[in-house]
């Protein structure tokens, strides 16, 4: 996705994760151990898996993978449910699993010794595949089963010196320790690249990181990055390293409401723009997003509606009363509706998410309906931040975002959207003025970014032919 | 698993059965220590057992799938099949203390 330039000694090992590839600028150092560590359940298993699967089933590279900690066929029921068949790929010689499992209480210990049997397991592993991928998920549990420090500590050494020189690229996990990246200080030992994992709980909801601590030689995404595991596995989400390269276009696209459109000098939003509609209760909100869903479907362009307080078919129905057939457009498969409450997940989770739907559905037009609600999730700096992400993301494939977003009473709008109102480039305002006998909706566009808009405050109508913005008296 | 509480360390070593001993010592190559590993357990294994025991030899470098059906990972590593449960002594066995610790020919 990404267009930077790496340094071409450095060869690179995809590992096929969906976003990783990009924040490691390319994989991970090919011939050479990664460490990759984090708390328990933070996806250090599943990423050395996926490092191995991925490689062995999508690029070519046969891997060996060592766990200490699970059988064979429990790990081959971990991973089934995303698709890896461990047993296939066994049977094809792709991939090659060993369980080093060692019982403290049957082993004694006299004299000196070394981890040659370890090496054995690896090499022959190793040659009977063609392994190009290593994994030894954790080694750490050796610390935990051999009471000689310093022997251990000796051995390992010699064991990342000896992956090296067998010229596999190494995924070895660890468990983080309390004032240091692993328990047992494997980041003294492996130096090339350290991979970070973070598995928090915020207001119950689960959140999920990935920081590459260091990179050797190469430059790297230094960010903490949202993470998330479903079931297609492990992706990262590396939007933040866009920035604001994106392209601007200056092409023009329909707001569907041709009033509207005549207010933003005759011709609509910019393409691959960012647009705000806010507005109270009941002004009308939804169904300027409708009509810009419905005019994108209209040109043959494709649409992805997520709502986040509606079900689609409760949105479906309220706007083919106003005569926006939106279920005519789901039935040609140019309409995509998301359905989810926002507050089901994490705002990192959300972003992962809104990531892989628009990889998917590559619509040209995304609405966000509401993000009201993202605001209970974090606090102002967090919800922006997550905004920034998905804006820079969006408009980086030059995609055309409109958000609603809900004001309460009381509270001037301008002032309760000072958080978000920032990263948009149009903003249109909503509202109902009620006067004797009669309540008018109004809408004025409050800003609108690189063009020559109208300041007027117009009224306009919800029709069953859509919306009817009223001429100036 | 049988017999792997209790009842093992607390038979006296006089009262073991004359069964015979199925020992196997896990090794990587024709190195010193593997020689001296070998000399000590032949030693220890006389004086304790003899005429009832089997010592078989095992180098990983010549059978590398070996390694994993006893769970090797240290050499040298002596496990004791038989009699059970099965007991793993990891290095040169120069300590003959703690040999007979590990194969319950002394209690604890």
């Amino acid at each position: 996705m990404t267009s930077r330039t790496s340094f071409p000694e450095l060869q690179k090992c995809p590992t096929g994760i969906r976003g990783l590839d990009e924040i490691l600028n390319g994989g991970l150092p090919r011939g050479r151990p990664t460490l990759v560590c984090g708390e328990a359940g933070s996806g250090k298993t599943l990423l050395a898996m996926e490092f191995i699967v991925r490689g062995a089933r999508d690029l070519g590279e046969p891997g060996a993978f060592m766990c200490f900690e699970e059988t064979e066929k429990e790990l081959a029921t971990n991973v089934a449910s995303m698709g890896f068949d461990l047993a296939a790929l066994s049977r094809q010689n792709l991939i090659a699993l060993d369980h080093v499992h060692i019982e403290r209480s049957e082993i004694e210990e006299t004299g000196e010794y070394d981890l040659e049997g370890l090496f054995v397991r690896l090499d022959d592993m190793i040659g009977r595949i063609g392994a190009k991928r290593v994994a030894i998920d954790s080694l750490e549990a050796l610390f935990a089963v051999l009471s000689s420090e310093a022997i251990l500590r000796a051995e390992l050494r010699r064991l990342f010196r000896w992956l090296k020189e067998r010229g596999v690229t190494a995924v070895i996990t660890g468990e983080r320790g309390r004032d240091t990246l692993t328990r047992h200080g494997l980041e003294e030992y492996i130096s090339d690249c350290v991979i970070f994992l973070d598995h928090r709980v915020v207001n119950q909801v689960a959140t999920r990181r990935l920081r590459v601590v260091k990179y050797r030689g190469t430059a790297h995404g230094t960010n903490e990055y949202p993470t998330m595991i479903d079931e297609r596995g492990l992706s990262v989400l590396p939007i933040s390293l866009l920035g604001l390269d994106y392209p601007v276009t200056s092409e023009r696209v329909s707001s569907g409401i041709e009033e509207l459109d005549q207010m933003l000098e005759g011709k609509g939003y910019f393409r691959g723009s960012s647009i705000l509609i806010s507005g109270s209760a009941g002004t009308g909100k939804s169904s300027f997003a409708a009509a810009f869903a419905f005019a994108a479907c209209r040109r043959g362009e494709r649409a992805l509606y997520l709502a986040f307080e509606e079900s689609s078919l409760q949105i479906i129905r309220n706007m083919a009363s106003i005569g926006y057939s939106l279920d005519t457009w789901v039935k040609k498969g140019l309409l995509h509706f998301h359905s989810v409450r926002s507050t089901i997940y994490g705002l990192e989770q959300h972003l992962v998410a809104i990531h892989k739907l628009v990889e998917d559905h590559t619509p040209s037009v995304v609405i966000f309906d509401p993000i009201t609600n993202f605001k209970v999730m974090g606090d102002q700096a967090e919800v922006k931040t997550m905004l920034t992400r998905v804006i820079d993301f969006i408009k980086g494939k030059g995609v055309s975002a409109l958000f609603t977003n809900l004001t309460t009473g009381g509270s001037s709008a301008e002032q309760s959207e000072a958080e978000v109102s920032s990263l948009m480039d149009t903003w249109l305002v909503l509202r109902n003025l009620e006067t004797e006998g009669d309540r008018h909706r109004l809408v004025h566009i409050l800003k609108s970014r690189g063009m020559a808009h109208s300041s007027q405050v117009r009224g306009f109508e919800l029709t069953s032919k859509g919306i009817k913005i009223a001429a100036v008296h | 698993m049988p017999g792997d509480s209790k009842p093992q360390s607390e038979i006296p070593p006089a009262a073991e059965k004359a069964e015979t001993w199925h020992l196997r010592l896990y090794v990587a190559g024709e190195t010193a220590r593997a020689a001296a590993a070998l000399a000590n357990l032949k030693r220890i294994c006389e004086e304790h057992l003899c005429g009832r025991y089997t010592i078989e030899v095992v180098d990983l470098l010549k059978n590398p799938r070996l390694a994993s059906g006893d769970q090797i990972l240290a050499v040298p590593t002596l496990v004791r099949r038989l009699p059970p449960p099965i007991k793993k002594i990891i290095g040169d066995l120069s300590n003959q203390e703690r040999v007979l610790v590990g194969l319950d020919l002394r209690q604890k």
